[in-house]
């Protein structure tokens, strides 16, 4: 457990060192969220009741695009000079790597949230109506929804010709649960119209299935050729 | 059986398939452990998907290898695995990628009572640990022995090398067989895969050739069975 740990740590801390010399991803998703926030608040020039509405579904969704950016480099950094075949051959547990590129992810994409969730709030002139606090325990288990299934998922397509295309397939369909409870919880708290607890809990469940799911699959997924 | 009686390696019946091209094709050998061998043969023969499947990351779709008495990924330890490609992350220095994968094996770094292992290697294969430029800025010498000093970092029994002379200078390329040359006589097992076998004239105790999938020869002179090999 001693080793699992150290090592999450080591890989993670060596992740945001290439990212933070590379910043290969959060130059891409930064990018690519602008693009959505401008084009769409241009598109519809939404009313503050009607942006209380669509505002959950933009968000989640510029996000959940946002994310195959980062997911689909996380593991292209490895298959470079085939580095992930050094990590194959060591003593390392299969899952401390799975934990650390999931634990990455997720620091990249709150990162990107941190960043954009002030111009969503700008340009749709959002204020929420029920309780704000929520908004943070939906963002936390809503982002670690996306990310372990995406880093998972990712794992699986790296030595697919198409894992840039093949990735999105085999995500989104299975993350529809998880998008179906962020965006109505998000749009509860913001229009305050029904509470977001059920759609936290239903977030909650979601995240405890698919991260052990996940590790339980992940060394096989490894150690595919 | 000591440790000494036991063989290195022990390939039985092994059969690689990739779809319906099969790489190796029911090969069969023993090596014995403290020996350099050279693995030869053109391209495609089945070299590196041998190489590969001793190191783990290629499952025989039939038969069984056995390191040291055990299952490839359980003697994980004791193997050092140094690819085609360099297995290190370019954006970061050597030293930054050694004291990664020293934390894999569970290496503890700096403040050691034999001073810091990462170090040694590095000096070991005569790079300077001292050198902060990322491994992509590296020349492809310095970047085969910095690849070399990962797959030597936790001093295993049994070095596995694909190509370590490719597109390296003759000069090099003789630095690096005294150094593997030098682990040999350490007690060592090694297996080089290459197509410059003149470099290991002399050095190796034995020549491999492969062919088709298959071991068909073993010889301890390179010329011995294939005169036409030591004008490689």
């Amino acid at each position: 457990m001693n080793s699992l740990w150290s090592i999450t740590l080591a890989t993670l801390a060596k992740d945001i060192r290439l990212e933070w010399r590379s910043k290969d991803a959060l130059n891409s998703m930064l990018f690519f969220s602008l693009l959505v926030v401008v084009i769409f608040s241009f598109s519809f020039d939404p009313l503050a009741e009607e942006s209380r509405h669509i505002a959950g579904g933009l968000i989640w969704v510029a996000f959940l695009f946002a994310a195959v950016v980062a997911l689909n480099q996380t593991w292209a950094r490895e298959l470079r000079n085939q580095v992930l075949d050094a990590y194959r051959v060591s003593p390392a547990p299969a899952n401390a790597l799975f934990l650390a590129k999931a634990l990455g992810n997720f620091i990249f994409v709150s990162v990107l949230e941190a960043l954009m969730t002030p111009l969503f709030i700008v340009f749709y002139n959002l204020r929420a109506l029920g309780p704000a606090w929520q908004l943070i325990p939906i963002a936390i288990l809503g982002t670690w929804a996306l990310v372990v299934n995406g880093t998972f998922f990712a794992a699986m397509s790296i030595r697919t010709r198409s894992r840039e295309i093949m990735l999105p397939l085999l995500l989104f369909p299975i993350s529809i649960p998880a998008v179906i409870a962020m965006v109505a919880g998000t749009t509860s708290i913001l229009t305050g119209e029904e509470s977001a607890h059920f759609y936290i809990v239903l977030l909650l469940t979601y995240d405890v299935v698919f991260t052990t799911a996940c590790l339980a699959l992940f060394e096989t997924i490894l150690h595919a050729e | 059986m000591t440790e000494a009686a036991k063989p290195a390696i022990t390939v039985t019946n092994v059969i690689k398939q990739f779809g319906r091209f099969a790489a190796l094709r029911g090969v069969n050998a023993e090596f014995e452990i403290g020996k350099f061998y050279a693995i030869l043969g053109d391209n495609g023969a089945g070299k590196t998907t041998l190489l590969r499947a001793f190191a783990g990351l290629a499952h025989p779709t039939q038969g069984t290898i056995s390191i040291l008495g055990q299952d490839p990924q359980a003697a994980c330890r004791e193997i050092g695995y140094m690819a085609h490609p360099s297995l290190l992350y370019d954006e970061m220095s050597g030293m930054e990628n050694l004291r990664y994968f020293a934390r894999l094996y569970g290496i503890a770094g700096t403040g050691q009572p034999n001073g810091d292992r990462c170090e040694q290697v590095v000096r070991s294969v005569g790079l300077d640990p001292e050198l902060a430029r990322p491994v992509g800025q590296y020349s492809q010498g310095m970047r085969q022995r910095m690849s070399l000093a990962r797959a030597i970092l936790h001093d295993p029994k049994i070095l596995l090398l694909d190509e370590p002379f490719s597109n390296v200078d003759v000069h090099s390329a003789g630095e690096m067989v005294g150094l593997l040359r030098g682990m040999r006589d350490s007690g060592k097992t090694i297996f080089v895969v290459t197509h410059q076998a003149a470099l290991l004239r002399g050095v190796a105790d034995e020549f491999v050739w492969m062919q088709a999938g298959q071991i068909i020869s073993r010889t301890a002179d390179l010329s011995a069975d294939f005169p036409s090999a030591g004008a490689r």
